[in-house]
């Protein structure tokens, strides 16, 4: 197949634009049943999960683009995307990372990621996931000592059949949405891990995301289980390259905790946004969900959204253990043109259960950035409690940010609380900031960085230094 | 080290400063006093840079090295580099910014242009205490709280005499930082701008009173009306005006 021709337009002010020059294979463009068998029959899949991507995609043929958010984009040709396309390993089932292709160590070093024993991030294991599949894991060893599995969704469905099968679709089914019915037909990779009962995972986990090929589509598939007992911490980072046609991410990503487990998941997305007239950028449209199965069990979704053209996403919650916590901190920040309508839904099921919302948005130069949250109470869910806060920051004068908050609640001993703001970035704070001798850049750094600080304090401290780094290098030029 | 000569400046059209002079050498303490509207805190923020003025003439020079530079073509933030401080008459609100955090950002960007050694958080904690300790503020816990977010009025103030002693300036413009206190926080405000006087540096108050020229004895006493400095005395100037007020100056 083709190789990517490198961009020659590269803008200075996204770093992770480069392209990998790299062999690719690609299926041809277009999506029908026949790719979907050829892509289960590359993976070595059992035939119950054809099945099930079989099932997805018949009843994806039936439904039609959801057109609710607010934001707008021009037809995507789903038979004009290419459903898989893979670097063109020596060797095809790397058995450790010194196996696989430099080039891709490189990409992945170059991106802040090293793979190789040497380099690779202390305390943090990595499974790096190049297109449509993963390149490598790191740090497996340690893990396996403690039971827990960290490896490519690939790989689980192989090795782990009765795990994968067990859950995979049980939080969002493979009829949930437009994109997650498209994803259950065509995922390509993603990682799975599972921590056993009473586990406390002694790494943090990480998936780094990288769309490389043009006209590809990215559909990724995560899928976490925390067992009785147990707890993870999980991160995940994504970027691409850029390019003028828009690119399509479409990913699910499920997380169930049984009783007593808790499952934190952190998200820093800079994936390409575009340029600054608001050509090319990744379509970002993802469904997360966690469902605290078990009682007093925890989920917590941590997002830094910085980037992507378009941004569907709500990592929602659904609380179905007595006593289970859900909690949403989110930061989003848009600018040039880019649209976001993200936010949360928490689904209190359990008796006492409790979640709690926090959104800060942040919108530039023409973007338009949008909250929208569903707080449901069910009858069942007695003495439930919610707290939500979302707060909009204002820079310049053209952007737009809107809150749609949804309450549903058919339980009267349940309490909400909602807080809203909207503020503008003032001058007078600047002017403070400056007299004191602060550069604009600084002074701006240090509101935006109080603004979310709420939100910030609940990432690993190495990824809230990154954030803090992207949301600076994204503001760059839009103040002042 | 200040010499502003000539100074005229408007907002939204409207003419405030109509032709100021004034020199500050080192070592000395000047006292700005005049009725509401007078002019006296434009000329303050005009020394600061506030983006919203507009110098229509004259000249705003400062000493930097031994060589003059025009503070008027500086940014705010390259005149705080070379020591112009000011404390604001009304300290704004940085929500989710630990005053500590700001402190040492401040002092640290102050340091890197003048090629001294930047404090990591633990030195610089070490250092902010000592200055509460000299300015009587020991007490206050206002440095683990976002800057200015629910102070009292006495601590805003204060927290402007802990950033003026934290950021050492040469040239510090005091903009109404007695207005509003209690007379407990005065004296701590008036104190602490004693112990930072210093024989190369300066200091210049702007205020509506006599009361705090009380605690601080300034060397030279001015009377603003109507955008001008109409009167510059020594000392004594401001108990006149304790006694008679302004309408016989002007």
């Amino acid at each position: 197949m083709a190789n990517p021709t490198p961009d020659t337009d590269f803008k200075r002010d996204y770093k992770y634009g480069f392209i990998t020059d790299i062999e690719t294979e690609a299926f041809p463009k277009g999506l029908n049943a026949g790719i979907i068998k050829l892509l289960s029959e590359r993976k070595k899949e059992p035939a119950w999960m054809l099945e099930w991507r079989l099932k997805a995609y018949r009843h994806w043929l039936t439904m039609k683009e959801p057109h609710w958010p607010n934001f707008q984009y021009g037809p995507i040709d789903y038979q004009a995307l290419t459903y898989y396309s893979a670097p063109k390993q020596k060797n095809t089932n790397p058995k450790n990372l010194a196996e696989i292709d430099q080039e891709l160590l490189k990409t992945f070093e170059r991106l802040g990621i090293p793979l190789n024993e040497q380099k690779r991030l202390t305390g943090v294991a990595v499974d790096a996931v190049f297109d449509s599949v993963s390149v490598g894991t790191t740090h497996k060893e340690i893990l396996a000592r403690e039971g827990v599995i960290f490896c490519s969704i690939s790989e689980a469905i192989r090795e782990h059949p009765e795990l994968v099968k067990k859950y995979l679709g049980s939080v969002v089914p493979y009829s949930d949405n437009y994109f997650a019915t498209l994803n259950s037909a065509v995922f390509s990779d993603g990682s799975f891990c599972y921590i056993p009962k009473g586990v406390k995972c002694p790494l943090e986990l990480s998936t780094y995301f990288r769309i490389n090929a043009a006209e590809t589509g990215q559909f990724e598939r995560t899928l976490i289980i925390a067992e009785d007992d147990s707890y993870v911490s999980y991160l995940e980072g994504c970027t691409a390259p850029m390019r003028d046609q828009n690119q399509l991410h479409a990913a699910v990503v499920e997380l169930i905790t049984l009783n007593n487990a808790e499952i934190k998941y952190a998200t820093v997305q800079n994936w390409y946004s575009g340029d600054k007239d608001g050509k090319g950028g990744i379509y970002n449209f993802v469904t997360k969900r966690g469902k605290c199965v078990g009682k007093n069990s925890k989920i917590s979704w941590t997002q830094v959204e910085a980037g992507a053209a378009i941004t569907w996403k709500y990592p929602s919650v659904i609380l179905q253990g007595d006593n289970s916590v859900g909690k949403f901190y989110s930061v989003a920040l848009t600018n040039n043109h880019m649209q976001a309508d993200t936010g949360t839904k928490m689904i209190h099921i359990g008796k006492n259960t409790k979640s709690t919302v926090v959104s800060k948005g942040i919108s530039t130069d023409y973007s338009n950035n949008n909250y929208r949250g569903l707080i449901k109470i069910l009858p069942s869910a007695d003495g439930a409690r919610n707290f939500s806060q979302c707060d909009s920051m204002l820079v310049g004068n053209n952007c737009k940010a809107n809150t749609f908050p949804y309450i549903e609640v058919k339980n009267h001993t349940a309490v909400l609380e909602h807080e809203a703001t909207t503020s503008k970035i003032n001058a007078d704070q600047v002017f403070y900031l400056k007299s004191r001798g602060l550069d604009l850049e600084g002074s701006v750094s240090l509101l935006i960085n109080g603004f979310c600080k709420d939100v910030f304090k609940e990432l690993p401290l190495e990824f809230s230094v990154e954030a803090v780094r992207l949301l600076e290098m994204k503001l760059e030029g839009s103040v002042g | 080290m200040l010499e502003i000569k000539n100074l005229h400046v408007s907002i939204n059209e409207a003419l405030i400063l109509k032709g100021v002079n004034l020199t500050v050498n080192p070592g000395e303490v000047h006292a700005i006093m005049g009725p509401n509207g007078s002019g006296k805190s434009t000329l303050a923020k005009v020394i600061g840079g506030h983006p919203d003025y507009q110098v229509n003439s004259g000249t705003i020079d400062y000493e930097v090295n031994f060589k003059k530079v025009n503070l008027l073509e500086m940014e705010p933030e390259a005149r705080a580099r070379e020591g112009v401080f000011l404390a604001f008459q009304y300290p704004v609100e940085i929500p989710g910014v630990t005053t500590s955090v700001f402190l040492r950002a401040a002092f640290n960007e102050i340091c890197k242009h003048q090629g001294a050694q930047e404090m990591d958080p633990i030195e610089f904690d070490e250092y902010v205490r000592g200055k509460m300790k000299l300015l009587s503020m020991a007490n206050d816990k206002f440095i683990d709280r976002p800057v200015n977010v629910d102070f009292s009025g006495g601590e805003k103030k204060r927290n402007e005499i802990l950033q003026m002693a934290v950021l050492s300036p040469r040239l510090a413009i005091l903009d109404e930082t007695d207005s509003g206190l209690d007379i407990d926080s005065l004296r701590i405000v008036a104190e602490g701008v004693n112990k930072l006087k210093k024989k190369d540096n300066a200091i210049v108050l702007i205020t509506h009173y006599q009361r705090l020229l009380n605690y601080i004895v300034p060397d030279f006493v001015h009377i603003m009306h109507d955008g001008k400095i109409v009167r510059s005395e020594g000392k004594e100037l401001a108990l006149q005006v304790e006694e008679r007020g302004y309408d016989w100056i002007t």
